[in-house]
């Protein structure tokens, strides 16, 4: 066993997990607040991606990009809410998906219209497109470095948010008894536009994040949807330590599992039967961590009420 | 009765004519015109309406309708996009195809059942080989011969262990085979990757780091290729072990990666700067058309409409005599934009392959220059599976 190798691999799981917990973090609020199955939110993590793409090409600076596509994609969900969403709040699941659903074609429609079917590229800065040495022997991109901090900082700010302030406390409370928040004389409509419009910058940001590392373009946001959803649900629904938590397992299992899996089955099996198992238990091990959590613990590793 | 009967016979094949005379010859298109890779299905559909205004809208005396259809780079969508224009809009030809998982799902619904089938991307080696039928024809490549050229560079190179990325699919694999086939150094490890959706290749890049190889070989069409280019720099992988691609580095993508692909080579049976008059006229068409190069997606579905129109002519627009369109197509006798070529006995050309290089022209714009000639006259390896003659 390659110690470099094994760090390296728990950093890059780590920074996909952390990813992973920007776009969940926003789902599960709206999920567990707002009672809202939102399928559109890959959309908004597309629509900060395209955002910053522009704005780079713009400015010509990635950080001042950053600086304006937050706000911008905020201002992007909470029309959505106020547009789409609010007559939805009353009907069932399906409806939701379904409406949700026609969002995320109308989003990709939109983005095919506004910036055409080829992807585009978003360039990085000169300082963070190199790589160190961390470790003797252990090199890692500088970007993907920032990524782990900055979603750190994100992170922490979330949780500042939730647990110091007093829109904080409404969300939380939220979370627990919507229709006790509403009676208590909380403006809930606006409460709702305002952690729909967070949801979807937390959305935009990972977007804009992981813009420089793959290529922005239509659809980008729906494989790694399933992915925030296995995410909260594995953490429980409206918990966002949950979801902190099972995103980084999640990053984690995904990566390790990749890079390893080859290896270990082809000790036991010959080489073919390797070549042929491991991509595909590789790509299925986080749905089997899912439905191993489930079955122990059915609300998910954090539940709303308790997190 | 007799004299009615033949009456009756002769207005009806009168009335078939006409109606033969009037309808335009139908050719259904299955490309992927959404997700991600929508800018090769464009690229396709461009170089289809390009080729149309080329020949003048006509066949064989007769109008021409393409209908195109998404395929979404899914096999079951695919399939039943395949099934309506053969079944509902009785198409005459069925060409497009990207994706080699596609192609299989459709295959059966097409050969056998009426229309002539053209392949203007895929080349699964089923096809090649034992699934070969007389109505299939290939304006590409079989999957494997790219590769094999790649794997043939690498030996002439002398590099003397490489490392192997491809995405999990029918043609990943091929393309795996392929390079595996030829290259005679040590292969030191292979990842074969989530596809389409994994995008994000650290994990399998670290590992390559740690192999150590002399060089590294991956195929990632379409936008994947885009993010593992970007990727392998920001690994710094870029400086320290050099990379060789198949359909990889291309006219779709290098204008999103620009500087970072300059300088990789990678083998394809086809380029912009071939020098023959079909495709000077088919490259400076494209360009003056739509301001762009065109990719080799673009060239082979160029073709694909030409060798259609080959067919078609022979016949004068018969389009129900089949096997008289069969023999024209087979003559290969179309003027690709590859310069001529043969057919082999399953349908897929045997043609020459080129070692490209991706550049920047003088006028500032990032293209691909031919290097040499790595093959002349290449075969697939799966002929010999294939029962027709």
């Amino acid at each position: 066993m390659n110690w470099i190798l094994l760090i390296e691999q728990c950093l890059n799981g780590i920074q996909l997990g952390l990813l992973l917990f920007l776009l969940a973090a926003g789902l599960t609020l709206v999920f567990g607040i707002m009672d809202l199955v939102n399928l559109a939110h890959g959309s908004l993590y597309m629509v900060g991606a395209y955002f910053a793409a522009t704005f780079t090409a713009w400015t010509g600076s990635f950080v001042l990009a950053i600086v304006l596509t937050l706000p911008a994609t905020l201002i992007v969900g909470a029309v959505v809410e106020i547009v789409c969403l609010r007559s939805l709040y009353n009907r069932d699941h399906l409806d939701q998906v379904l409406a949700t659903f026609g969002l995320i074609l109308f989003f990709n429609e939109l983005v095919r219209l506004v910036w055409g079917p080829a992807g585009l590229s978003v360039p990085l800065p000169e300082f963070l497109s190199s790589s160190l040495e961390l470790l003797p022997g252990l090199i890692y991109p500088s970007y993907r470095l920032a990524i782990i901090l900055a979603s750190l900082a994100a992170a922490f700010f979330l949780y500042w948010l939730v647990a110091r302030t007093r829109i904080g406390m409404l969300i939380r409370a939220g979370a627990s008894n919507r229709e006790m928040v509403g009676a208590l004389g909380i403006n809930i409509r606006f409460l709702f536009t305002i952690v729909f419009g967070l949801g979807a910058a937390l959305a935009g940001f990972a977007g804009l994040m992981a813009a420089p590392i793959s290529t922005v373009e239509i659809g980008m946001g729906e494989n790694v949807l399933i992915l925030a959803f296995v995410v909260i649900v594995i953490g429980g629904i409206g918990s966002i330590r949950g979801a902190f938590v099972a995103a980084i397992l999640i990053g984690l299992i995904d990566t390790v599992g990749r890079a390893f899996l080859p290896d270990v089955i082809g000790t036991f099996f010959d080489d073919e039967f390797a070549d042929a198992a491991a991509p595909a238990l590789a790509s299925m091990s986080i749905y089997l961590l899912m439905v191993v959590i489930l079955a122990f613990r059915p609300e998910g590793l954090f539940s709303a009420k308790s997190g | 009765m007799l004299k009615r009967t033949i009456t009756l016979a002769a207005g009806a094949a009168m009335l078939a004519t006409t109606a033969m005379a009037a309808d335009p010859v139908k050719i259904g298109f299955v490309t992927t015109l959404s997700k991600g890779p929508a800018v090769l299905g464009r690229d396709m559909r461009d170089a289809a309406e390009l080729a149309m205004e080329h020949i003048g809208g006509k066949m064989g005396g007769r109008n021409v309708q393409i209908i195109y259809k998404d395929d979404q780079i899914n096999p079951g969508v695919g399939k039943k996009e395949t099934d309506e224009l053969v079944q509902k809009e009785r198409v005459d030809f069925v060409t497009g195809y990207i994706w080699s998982h596609v192609l299989l799902a459709s295959y059966k619904s097409v050969v056998g059942n009426g229309p002539i089938m053209v392949s203007a991307n895929a080349g699964p080696s089923q096809i090649a080989g034992e699934l070969c039928h007389e109505d299939f024809f290939s304006t590409s490549w079989q999957n494997d011969q790219t590769p094999e050229a790649m794997g043939e560079v690498l030996n002439q190179l002398g590099i003397k262990s490489i490392y192997v990325m491809a995405p999990n699919y029918a043609a990943g694999k091929n393309m795996v085979a392929g390079v595996e086939r030829t290259y005679k150094g040590e292969i030191l490890g292979k990842d074969f990757t989530k596809w389409p959706d994994q995008l994000d290749f650290s994990a399998e890049l670290a590992k390559a780091r740690a192999a150590k190889p002399g060089a590294v070989f991956v195929f990632y069409p379409g936008g994947a290729g885009v993010q593992f280019l970007k990727q392998y720099d920001q690994a710094g992988l870029k400086e320290t072990i050099p990379l060789y691609t198949v359909f990889t580095v291309d006219a779709t993508s290098l204008p999103v990666v620009k500087d970072l692909a300059l300088g990789s080579l990678a083998t394809q049976m086809w380029s912009p700067d071939l020098d023959n008059a079909a495709n000077r006229k088919f490259v400076d068409g494209f360009k003056a058309k739509y301001g762009r190069f065109p990719s080799f997606y673009a060239a082979q579905s160029y073709d694909a409409i030409m060798l259609i129109k080959s067919g078609v002519d022979a016949v004068n627009g018969d389009t129900a005599n089949k096997a008289g369109m069969r023999a024209a197509m087979k003559k290969a006798d179309f003027g690709s934009v590859r310069g001529k070529f043969e057919f082999g006995n399953n349908n897929f050309p045997i043609q020459n392959f080129y070692l490209r290089e991706a550049v920047k022209n003088d006028a500032g714009e990032h293209t691909l220059k031919t290097v040499r000639t790595v093959y002349t006259a290449h075969q697939d390896n799966y002929h010999s599976k294939c029962p027709m003659n």
